[in-house]
């Protein structure tokens, strides 16, 4: 594997993360976050779309007239998308009733179109493909970090299987309640976004304004 | 690709004849994508959905063991075609081909609800309805009902277990409904659900008192046994459910069926 490819399938895992440095896709890391086995499709179900779709993108990106190519890309994601819904209804039941609506929303996701548009839409086939590749995991990753920690603060389990013994089966953990509504997916990010930046200092933003101190007599 | 060629492309590229052969020929090929997906894993889905449905109603009386294959424990359902109106078993409507559906399509095998009358918001009422026995020897043992009515969002699907008195609750499971997760969708919780357990649907006069009451069932009180607590932050949700049991365990509803095979108490 040559320094480009590495590049362009790992610089989304840390260094370019989609969820946490470009701030993309908080919608769904909110609402399928609640256990592991969600977050896992949803990690794994992204990853396909964002793939697949850079790879058809970047197929006929010499055809594809520029007045048209969002709708262009759009249909293709959509396309892509209910295949992917239309496989879980069939394979994993009880998981699609679990993720209900999101897993059409990842139409409206803006890591797959935006690595359409930015990416597949100007590069080859291959190239494209691992690029999609590497920002469906660098999405998946957050997912699943989420999903490990809200699932196992609020459920004591992890993909259903329990370890922390819960009080109300007489064990010791009291689940903390908050983990499994949305706000908790926040704070979660917040302080992954806060733990990166403070590893990683290039990728703090500079302050697009500062508050200057002004004395009483310079405003007269 | 030489530069010449490229300007050439990026010329037609943007013609009307390339953007409507573009458009039209990805249609066409998202479209038979789309389409083949869905045409083959159809007959998947579908039993999914109808083991799905099985497991609902097993779990609505509490008898589903996931350990278990969901065929081999449905045996002990027995599905019969019931005449709402005279409560009567019938066996000119085949319970294999039922599709309710496709019954409240057609109007000889369903009517339209006054609208005074539809409490459930439901529109349309079928004739026949599939009802689901668990019996121990030839004796019933619980009574399971199909019922559906309108919650804030969505129409909401499920079964109600009756235990052999017709009028003591078993269980109670919803297998459709697109109500608010956390809040309306609370209804599928097991801790809501096991709530109903061992609840009244009928009075001694057999009028159907079951309802949703805000904040906590006062045990004290005679009619708690007819009270179940409503979902915290799902008033209308709430209201649906309580107004969809009135409306099935009602004379339009089940009660004609409930009083004729129902064994006295005790």
């Amino acid at each position: 594997m040559n320094e480009e490819t590495k590049k362009t399938v790992f610089d989304p895992l840390v260094d370019n993360n989609p969820v946490v440095l470009q701030i993309l896709g908080i919608c769904p890391a909110l609402a399928v976050t609640t256990s592991l086995s969600t977050a896992l499709t949803m990690a794994i179900a992204l990853t396909f779309v964002v793939s697949m779709s850079n790879v058809f993108v970047s197929l006929i990106r010499n055809v594809i007239p520029n007045n048209i190519r969002i709708i262009v890309q759009m249909t293709i994601i959509a396309s892509l998308v209910i295949i992917v819904d239309q496989t879980l209804q069939a394979f994993a039941f009880e998981l699609s009733k679990r993720m209900s609506v999101f897993v059409g929303l990842i139409i409206t996701n803006c890591i797959v179109l935006g690595r359409a548009e930015a990416f597949a839409s100007k590069n080859p086939v291959g190239l494209s493909f691992l690029d999609g590749l590497g920002s469906g995991l660098g999405f998946g990753l957050v997912l699943i970090l989420v999903g490990t920690i809200r699932e196992l603060l609020g459920s004591g389990s992890l993909l259903g299987i329990p370890i922390l013994p819960l009080v109300t089966e007489q064990g010791w953990y009291y689940p903390i309640g908050l983990m499994l509504l949305a706000p908790s997916a926040f704070f979660i990010i917040g302080l992954l976004i806060w733990a990166l930046r403070s590893w990683k200092t290039e990728q703090v933003e500079s302050p697009s304004y500062r508050i200057h101190q002004v004395h009483r007599h310079e405003v007269m | 690709m030489s530069e010449e060629n490229s300007a050439q492309t990026k010329r037609s590229k943007d013609s009307i004849a390339n953007v409507l052969i573009v458009a039209i020929s990805l249609c066409l090929v998202c479209s038979v994508m789309v389409s083949t997906a869905a045409v083959v894993l159809q007959p998947i889905q579908e039993r999914n959905k109808l083991l799905d449905r099985k497991k609902n109603i097993l779990n609505s009386a509490a008898l589903y063991d996931p350990a278990r294959d969901i065929e081999e424990q449905f045996q002990q359902v027995e599905t019969r075609v019931v005449e709402l109106s005279s409560g009567q078993f019938v066996d000119h409507v085949s319970a294999r081909d039922y599709d309710l559906n496709s019954v409240l399509k057609d109007p000889s095998m369903s009517k339209a609800i006054a609208d005074e009358e539809d409490i459930a918001k439901i529109r349309r009422q079928e004739t026949y309805a599939l009802v689901y026995l668990v019996k121990d020897q030839d004796q019933i043992k619980y009574i399971i009902l199909p019922i559906r009515g309108a919650g804030l969002y969505s129409t909401l699907y499920g079964f109600l277990a009756l235990k052999a008195d017709g009028n003591t609750v078993q269980g109670l499971s919803f297998y459709d409904q697109g109500e608010t997760p956390g809040l309306g969708g609370e209804i599928v919780n097991p801790k809501w659900r096991s709530k109903w357990r061992d609840k009244r649907i009928y009075d001694d006069t057999g009028e159907p008192r079951i309802e949703l009451v805000k904040g906590a069932v006062d045990y004290n009180q005679a009619q708690a046994v007819h009270q179940v607590d409503a979902i915290a932050g799902a008033t209308l949700t709430s209201r649906g459910v309580g107004n969809l049991m009135r409306f099935w365990f009602g004379e339009q509803g089940y009660k004609a069926l409930l009083e004729r095979i129902a064994l006295p108490e005790g």
